[in-house]
């Protein structure tokens, strides 16, 4: 459990975090979302105790971090940026981390094998890949069987294999009962990791609920209907509240129409369909929607500053490759629609 | 074994662990070792060929551990930088989130750092020391004369491991306040070259109270006029010592890292 209240960070003139308060629950993974330069990083190092609070607090499982006589088995850390001596071998650095808490070697040698860094571990840290790195954070994370964990970006330089097992190991540390909290920008990411999310912005709390509700918070009327008779059937649609709007050639978007409604006038009409596919919102346009006025550095133009790189990343699921999809042709049809008064 | 929990004796196991892991304070310490032995070695051998040509007022000037010892400059700055990057190595990779991740009470990180590389130091230094000075001794005592027993001369050669293990102290502790390797070794090197050259030439009441003079005072067998006794000088220098660990400490607690 890792509780926030009012948790206030300011350099200078800048408020970094503001007033954030909220609360981290065991037995689910919890997405800390954001913009880049949301306060994401500051909020979770002034968790670990490693930056002072201008005001407020933070508590992990009843007691500041600082007050817990044995840290590393209450709060596992990974930090966006490496915290590990470039100069030391990765075997090393988790003997050394360990030894200040008297934990045996042969805990060290299970979170190597853990983590698959077996064949690396006598390397120096500094010659690893950024995915080795993620790896040995993680693995230093888990050196005092934590009941929390707290990571900062875990998926960052993961190939595909490497975010499924992280996603998997998160999983499973929840299911165990641990308390799991990981912030990203990377919205496709928490919607196959996360049950519940912290949205921030500019150091600000933007939403704190299950991911369920945020898609449904959002939820479209929206269907996609593949059809070589295309004409026709827009034609047999439009209606008082229904809008069709011809995405491609052959491609329509229904709005203000069931699927099964329009499989059923298709039917009536005798008009042949490919695909008909209700559009669930995605969690990302959910995500842009909830963040459009916090987002820090906008991207040229296309307004989706901090979240514009979510599709073309690795862990961009299907779901996300769509949503964008249907983005693009939403717009690319802009000139094409034929609205019903 | 007991309990899991950070425990003053578990950090500096680990800070110990951490010392003989990463490759340069390794090398480093193998410079100080080299530069005081070395040197000495090349001195006492050189002492001896130019015995010749030597006029009897500079034959009668040679005291053996002055010669024999002449390394010790190099190794004290090379223990300081010894001491500086034990730190800043952590800062400037990072590292040093993870051991205050682990150490959250903070101090403790610095009481075990100090511990361990002035225990480390003192036990490398002090056989380099004593070594260097009796081989030195067998070799020109062919044509001088002096004991390890000599007034003066055991404190000179154990001063100098003292004198080390302080400069490797003060090293650790600008680590600590300025983060930065080059930040540091530059500070460092300012107090102990630079000082003396500067302040110490222009203001020549303060000279001998300046760090330099302080601890050169412990390692001279008997100090001039214009420098202090060799025990205040190591009190002061121990001091000055003591005083930079106040502030790092402050600085530790209070700063984000």
């Amino acid at each position: 459990m890792i509780t926030v209240e009012q948790l206030t960070k300011r350099y200078g003139e800048k408020t970094a975090v503001d007033s954030l308060t909220f609360t981290v629950r065991p037995g689910a993974v919890t997405g800390f979302l954001g913009p880049n330069g949301a306060g994401k990083s500051t909020t979770m190092r002034m968790i670990a105790g490693l930056d002072a609070p201008t005001a407020g607090s933070a508590r992990v499982n009843g007691h500041a971090y600082a007050d817990h006589p044995a840290p590393l088995t209450e709060v596992g850390l990974l930090l966006e940026a490496r915290a590990v001596h470039t100069g030391r071998s990765a075997r090393n650095h988790l003997l050394a981390l360990a030894a200040t808490h008297g934990i045996g070697r042969r805990r060290v040698e299970e979170v190597i094998e853990l983590t698959g860094l077996g064949a690396v571990a006598g390397r120096r840290a500094g010659g690893f890949s950024l995915g080795m790195g993620q790896r040995l954070g993680i693995a230093s994370a888990l050196l005092g069987d934590p009941a929390a964990l707290i990571l900062d970006e875990p998926v960052n330089g993961l190939d595909p294999e490497g975010v499924r097992w992280v996603r998997e190991l998160l999983r499973g540390l929840a299911a165990e009962g641990r308390t799991v909290f990981l912030s990203s920008h990377l919205m496709s990411e928490m919607a196959l990791t996360a049950d519940h999310l912290i949205v921030v912005g500019r150091g600000r709390l933007i939403a704190d609920l299950p991911v369920a509700e945020l898609t449904e918070r959002t939820a479209r009327d929206l269907v996609r209907v593949r059809t070589p008779d295309a004409e026709e059937l827009t034609a047999r649609l439009l209606g008082p509240g229904v809008a069709v709007t011809a995405a491609a050639p052959g491609l329509l978007e229904v709005r203000g129409a069931t699927s099964a409604e329009i499989g059923a006038a298709a039917a009536r009409h005798g008009l042949v369909l490919h695909e008909l596919t209700p559009q669930r919102a995605s969690l990302e346009e959910a995500f842009m929607e909830l963040t459009r006025d916090a987002v820090e550095y906008r991207a040229g133009g296309d307004g989706a500053g901090g979240a514009a790189g979510l599709a073309r990343d690795g862990a961009g699921a299907a779901r996300a490759e769509d949503a964008a999809g249907a983005h693009d042709a939403a717009g690319a049809a802009a000139g094409a629609e034929a609205v019903a008064a | 074994m007991s309990a899991i929990a950070v425990t003053h004796a578990r950090v500096a196991r680990s800070e110990w662990i951490k010392l003989r892991t990463v490759r340069s304070t390794v090398l480093t310490y193998l410079f100080a070792i080299a530069a005081l032995g070395g040197s000495g070695l090349l001195v006492a051998i050189s002492a001896l060929e130019r015995w010749e040509s030597m006029s009897p007022s500079e034959r009668a000037g040679v005291r053996i551990h002055e010669y024999v010892l002449a390394g010790d400059d190099l190794a004290f700055l090379a223990l300081g930088v010894v001491g500086v990057i034990a730190v800043t190595g952590e800062y400037t990779t990072g590292m040093v989130r993870a051991t205050l991740a682990a150490v959250p009470a903070r101090l403790p990180v610095l009481w075990a750092k100090l511990a361990v590389l002035c225990a480390t130091t003192f036990a490398l230094m002090l056989p380099t020391s004593l070594v260097t000075y009796l081989v030195g001794d067998a070799i020109m005592s062919q044509r001088w004369e002096e004991r390890l027993t000599d007034p003066g001369v055991l404190r000179v050669v154990v001063g100098t491991a003292v004198v080390a293990t302080l400069v490797c102290a003060l090293g650790v502790v600008l680590g600590f306040l300025l983060r930065s390797t080059a930040g540091a070794i530059a500070t460092l090197f300012a107090i102990l070259i630079v000082l003396p050259m500067t302040l110490g030439q222009f203001v020549p009441e303060i000279a001998p109270y300046l760090p330099s003079s302080a601890m050169l005072s412990f390692i001279t067998v008997s100090p001039e006029e214009d420098m202090l006794a060799a025990w205040p000088g190591l009190a002061l220098f121990a001091g000055y010592v003591a005083v930079a660990i106040g502030g790092a400490a402050a600085r530790l607690k209070r700063r984000d890292a």
